[in-house]
């Protein structure tokens, strides 16, 4: 790594350091918070500022496993703000093909058969422990981080779409066509399969992923990101609280993410 | 049967080199093609992010399976020993290692990243079907070419019987990884069933056989040598034999999908409500495919017809790309059942059919992958003595077991 991207690297650190310290989360010894802002109680803005403390030299490792809890009960119709920031975030722009441009997270509406009852969520990559496209992947380019983040490496996938064919979520696209004013952090090819990265770089330099922060931003608090292996952080706190709903649990694939609100 | 005498064709006429001239021509459109969707992108194909294998796979597929079908008159020869079979036995595996090459290229040319090619021979994931299905190609290529060789060179004669049984293994093999495909994929309810690696290689006896029945009958019939009864009535009731299999696999894997309440949807979406899935499945799959060819095969007034046999064999491809798309496609169309008890609706067509319109430019490459089988085939029958002069009934032997 080069002197300058250290040096920004450790920049952008003591940035998000001093940013957490404004929002008056003070974390002195793992898992143990010692003081929230007033209204920390039931606040998924504090909470979401629960990340990694690992350094940028030290490799991932399974001490954490970085995932979601949303709650469907705060997850408004027709609210796309999570989309839209992870357009942004990750260059994702429409050609007018719905059916092929890429989408990482999308909102889906939901209706109960039997209840008739409504609701509304987020979907994306689950980020499963043993996922199904990294299973089938011939070539190894999908993959679990050992942190429990599934990404793609972009140099040796040849573009088969056999993950694809497996993911029983449809987390993943296809870049059916060139790419243009790519993004630093989110590199993307043609003839290649992507997916929602739970914006890795942020993660790795201390931030939370950007459909979490606009969520969190606009104040829907229906996204909550975490360690999932520290008991003592938000995330786990609340699942162990109120439980939290895996998509295809038949399927025992330990998903990253959880959903709370939906039957069960 | 007295010593086999093989041959090569002189292919010095004029029709010999239009014939390979005009699949030269359907190759060199196939890669035009090619160079239309790399260069552009896959959106100007039918394929998108719903129905991510298309019509190139289906082509793929179908002539994968067929390679190792079509290996199945030399293994009768060699494994089983049934000598009627053995002047045949060359061409059989000729014909395997071409139609295993024309699939590939077609699957090749489909990627995404197909100048990454190095990157699939170097990089495996060993948990990936699709990763051992590379290593079972390149095998198959292997022990087939092996056992040609051990049948067309004298020296090395006595190593043959051996030779023919590793290549009937391995292709038993290498069906079962192709199979394996569809059936390690757990998450799609058309798919996720054991019972596809068998079907597999009963589909592919059967595809396998047809192709080699028109060859083998376009071959005698254009150099003008001598193909008896005796040999073409046996190839026909096997084929009887390998079509009705497939329908007893198809009825089994439907039956039991329809037994599971949990598949009652993909079942009613298949057989009933798909539209051109459904129409594609009765008429294409089960009726050309099957039911019509069955019925020819064993009706008694057309038993010695060489058309009828060509139109059965005809119908039977069809029918096995059907059944390949019906597999493939209507497999992808119907939605995933992310949420069981909900009615879905999103911006990516979740809880939605998925439609599929096939552009040219993928049925032109999987037409090429079949041009460049046959090419190799027309080709190597010049080169090499693949052909036993004759297969006359007196010299095919009708008392032979």
């Amino acid at each position: 790594m080069s002197d300058s991207i250290k040096s920004s690297v450790n920049d952008s650190r003591r940035d998000f350091l001093s940013k957490a310290a404004v929002a008056g989360t003070i974390t002195i010894a793992p898992g143990i918070l010692l003081h929230r802002t007033a209204n920390a109680a039931d606040n998924v803005a504090d909470m979401n500022t629960s990340v990694s403390t690992r350094p940028l030299d030290e490799e991932v490792s399974s001490k954490n496993r970085w995932g979601m809890l949303i709650d469907t009960s705060k997850c408004a119709r027709g609210c796309t703000d999570c989309v839209d920031a992870c357009n942004e975030e990750n260059g994702l722009v429409g050609h007018g093909r719905p059916e092929s441009d890429s989408q990482y997270i999308r909102k889906v509406t939901l209706k109960d058969k039997s209840t008739g009852h409504e609701l509304s969520l987020p979907l994306m990559c689950q980020h499963c422990e043993t996922a199904p496209c990294a299973d089938v992947c011939p070539t190894g380019a999908s993959f679990v981080r050992a942190d429990g983040i599934a990404l793609v490496d972009k140099h040796i996938c040849i573009g088969c779409r056999y993950c694809m064919m497996a993911c029983p979520y449809k987390a993943r696209s296809f870049v059916h066509e060139d790419v243009e004013n790519q993004k630093l952090t989110a590199p993307r090819g043609k003839g290649t399969v992507e997916s929602c990265t739970m914006c890795v770089t942020r993660v790795d330099n201390g931030g939370i992923p950007a459909c979490v922060e606009a969520c969190t931003a606009e104040n829907h608090n229906a996204m909550l990101f975490g360690d999932l292996n520290d008991p003592n952080s938000p995330i786990s706190i609340e699942l162990k609280k109120h439980g939290g709903k895996q998509l295809r649990p038949d399927l025992g694939l330990n998903t990253g993410v959880r959903y709370q609100g939906m039957n069960e | 049967m007295s010593k086999i005498e093989y041959t090569s064709i002189q292919g010095k006429s004029l029709t010999y080199f239009a014939l390979l001239g005009g699949l030269g021509f359907v190759m060199l459109l196939a890669l035009i093609s090619v160079f239309y969707m790399e260069h552009h992108g896959h959106h100007v194909t039918g394929m998108t992010n719903q129905i991510v294998w298309g019509m190139p796979h289906v082509f793929a597929i179908f002539l994968i399976v067929a390679a190792s079908g079509a290996l199945n008159v030399a293994s009768i020869a060699s494994v089983f020993r049934k000598k009627i079979y053995e002047p045949m036995a060359r061409l059989s595996a000729l014909l395997a290692v071409a139609l295993l090459a024309g699939g590939l290229v077609v699957l090749l040319l489909d990627l995404g990243r197909p100048d990454r090619l190095i990157v699939a021979m170097t990089y495996y994931n060993f948990k990936s079907i699709f990763a051992w299905n590379i290593i079972l190609y390149t095998g198959f290529f292997g022990f087939v070419g092996l056992y040609l060789w051990t049948m067309m060179d004298h020296n090395v004669y006595k190593f043959k019987k051996y030779a023919g049984f590793s290549a009937f293994v391995w292709r038993l093999i290498l069906t079962t990884g192709t199979g394996s495909i569809f059936g390690f994929l757990v998450a799609r309810s058309a798919y996720d069933a054991a019972l596809m690696a068998p079907m597999f290689i009963i589909m592919s006896f059967s595809f396998g056989l047809a192709i080699f029945i028109l060859v083998l009958m376009a071959t005698y019939k254009w150099t003008g040598m001598e193909l008896g009864d005796v040999v073409v009535n046996r190839l026909r009731n096997l084929l009887g034999v390998f079509v009705a299999s497939v329908l007893y696999f198809t009825a089994v894997y439907h039956l039991t999908n329809l037994y599971a309440t949990q598949h009652h949807g993909v079942e009613k979406f298949l057989l009933l409500e798909g539209g051109v899935f459904t129409n594609v499945f009765w008429v294409g799959e089960i009726i050309i495919g099957g039911l019509v060819p069955l019925a020819l095969i064993f009706a008694p007034g057309v038993k010695n017809c060489r058309t009828t046999l060509s139109l059965i064999c005809a119908m039977v491809i069809i029918g096995g790309l059907s059944k390949i798309y019906t597999i493939l496609i209507a497999g992808q169309a119907y939605p995933l059942e992310i949420f069981p008890g909900y009615e879905v609706s999103s911006s990516f067509y979740d809880g939605v059919i998925n439609s599929y319109t096939p552009t040219l430019a993928e049925i032109m490459l999987g037409l090429g992958g079949i041009a460049m089988a046959l090419f190799i085939v027309v080709f190597a029958l010049k080169v090499l003595r693949f052909l036993p002069v004759s297969l006359a009934d007196s010299v095919a032997d009708p008392h032979a077991k």
